[in-house]
This record gives structure tokens, sequence and C-alpha cells, in this order.
């Protein structure tokens, strides 16, 4: 039996799941690491490092995203467990979240009309292509619910997809920054906040925070979520 | 620890099958959270074994957006060929919603303990 070459062996770990599945870790690690030598500090996120990393590899190495999602999928696959989980953390701020209901409703609808109509207007005052401003205009409610408004309203579903995750990763590194500054410190406000402007990792920076904050950005993540679904077509129908 | 996995993806499923059945534009996992929520609400308390398998999947949320984010290499054309007003636009609109959302709650939110 003759062994095989090393280009043999590339080509064959490179249509291989495995690969795509090992560098997302390897990748991720490297952000975790990154970030615990910066000190937590926000712009070393550990999901923008992590996509910067693979984005690179994948363009270096001429493996087509499709072929690296074939393995990272198992990783994404955990994304629907994780959500259900995020009731654990809610039904222990049950209390706390009952107390600001009213004022949880006001802030949520704030905050998703100021994210759509946000970003169609100056989308479209800069110069972006009207497909592209329809790609924007759901991008911050969770992927799925995201996708899915994209589609209606005329956008492009896997751009939406990326729209959500470059919001999520720009809230969550200069989201701590803007609400400190704006003098928005409680736990309960800060995760909120995050959760309804930049989803499941502003939701995720939100539990380095504190359990508190974590809880109600969950919380917020999908209530945006639901405002987004029903508020974008609708704002699309009436306003641009 | 698998028992409670699969406490977590039974949810899922029935979420997904509800959101299906009935034709909800709700995504499947977050009626399942609210099944969850209700199941943990009807018991009165969160079993231990759920709280760890909670948390070890939350403790690594960030992880899960990975794969997703990467799709930014399928999209390079568009968002080289659009990038100004592209990150300008997420970047401003993502702050003022922050912003937006932060302030109603601190001041319709009354008090909070922490």
């Amino acid at each position: 039996m003759s062994t095989a070459s090393l280009h043999d062996v590339w080509v064959y770990l490179a249509a291989s799941p495995l690969t795509g599945l090992t560098a997302t870790l390897v990748a991720y690690q490297a952000g975790t690491w990154l970030s615990a030598r910066c000190g937590g500090h926000p712009l070393a996120n550990p999901v923008l490092v992590a996509v910067v990393l693979l984005v690179a590899g994948l363009a270096a190495s001429g493996i087509d995203y499709r072929t690296y999602f074939a393995g990272a999928q198992f990783v994404h696959f955990l994304l629907g467990p994780a959500t259900v989980a995020l009731a654990v953390p809610l039904y222990s701020q049950i209390r706390a979240i009952r107390r600001a209901a009213g004022a949880m409703t006001a802030a949520l609808l704030a905050g998703a009309v100021t994210s759509a109509v946000g970003v169609v207007v100056l989308g479209r005052a800069l110069g972006a292509s009207e497909q592209t401003v329809l790609s924007l205009a759901p991008k911050s409610a969770t992927t799925p619910i995201a996708m899915g408004v994209a589609e209606r309203i005329g956008g492009l579903p896997s751009l939406t997809a990326v729209f959500v995750i470059l919001t999520g990763i720009i809230g969550a590194t200069l989201g701590g920054w803007a609400l400190r500054l704006g003098g928005v410190r409680a736990a309960r406000d800060v995760g909120f906040a995050l959760g309804t402007a930049a989803g499941g990792i502003g939701t995720a920076r939100a539990f380095q925070h504190s359990e508190t904050a974590g809880a109600f950005s969950g919380l917020a993540m999908g209530l945006c979520g639901l405002a987004t679904a029903v508020l974008v077509p609708l704002l699309n129908g009436v306003m641009w | 620890m698998i028992a409670w996995i699969t406490v977590l993806l039974a949810c899922q499923l029935a979420g997904e099958g509800t959101a299906l059945l009935l034709g909800l534009p709700v995504p499947g996992p977050v009626i399942g959270m609210v099944l969850l929520f209700i199941g943990l609400s009807v018991r009165g308390g969160v079993p231990e074994g759920l709280r760890d398998a909670a948390g070890g999947l939350l403790r690594h949320l960030s992880l899960l957006f990975v794969p997703a984010g990467a799709g930014v290499a399928a999209h390079v054309a568009r968002l080289e060929g659009e990038a100004l007003p592209i990150a300008a636009a997420l970047v401003l609109s993502t702050l003022a919603a922050l912003l937006a959302t932060g302030w109603v709650m601190r001041i319709l939110g009354g008090r909070s303990e922490s």
C-alpha cells in the first residue's frame, strides 16, 4: 500500500466536516485566549476574533463557506437548545422582570423602532443599494426571525444573517462603553438594552457582566425578535 | 446531564412542532423556551442538573454564533462594494438603539437592586 501524498491528504481533509468543526473551536479558543490576555477588553470580543481568523483562513486556503459550514453546523445546531436554556435564568429573575414589565415594553418598542428606522434611513442616505437596505432593516432581531422578515420584504436572508451577527458584534464591543457614557449602569438596564439592540451576541456579552444582565438580555432578545417580526413589515409598507 | 439535555431538546422539538402546526412566525426554540419556562413555573424551582446543563450551554453562547458569523466570507464582494454605508448605518443605528432602550429602562424602570 502506497502512502498518500501531502496534497491528497489536504484535499481529503479540506472537504471533511472534521476540519470545519475543529477550525471553529480553535478560532474560538484563540478568541477567548486573546480576550483574557486583554483583560476582557470589549474590542477583543471572542466572536469577532474567531470570525476574523476563520474568514482569513477560508480565504487563504480556498475552502468555500459551504464546505466549512458542513462541519461548523454541529456547533451552529446548539443555538436551538441554548435558546431553550434561556428559560432558566429567566425563571430565576422572574420577580425583577415582573416589577419592570411596563418599562420593558416601552423600552423594547423604543429600541426596535430606533434600530430598524435608523439603519434604513442611514443606509439610504449613505447610498447603500436597495437590496442591502432591505436586508439591513431586521438586523436587531434574532437570526431566524430576521431572515424570515428579510425574505418577506424583499431582502437577502443570508446577507441579513451576516448583518445580525455584525450588529451583535458591534453591540457587544461598543455597547458597554456607550451605555456607561449615556449614564445607563444598572445590570438590568444594560442587559435589556444589549439584548434588544444586539441580540444573542449582546446576550453572551451580558452574561459576562452578571446573571441578572444575562437574564434581562435573553428576554429582550426574544421580545425584540417578536417586535421586529411585526413592526418591520408594517414600517416597510408605510415609510420606506 | 444527558437527561437534562434531553429535556432541552424535547422542548425545542415541541416548539418547532407548535410553530409549524400553527403557522407561527416565531422560531421553534423561542417557543421551546416558553414551554420550559412554564414547566419550571409549574414545578416551582430549577432542578440542580438542569441548572448545570443550561449554565454549560450559556457560558459558551458566544461560540455558537461563530459559524454563522463566518458567513461574512460568502458576501465579501457586496460588503466591500458598500462597506462605508453598511458600517456607518450598522454602528450608528445600533448605538442609537442601545441608548434609546437603556434610557427608557432607566427612566421608567424604577429602582433595581443590583
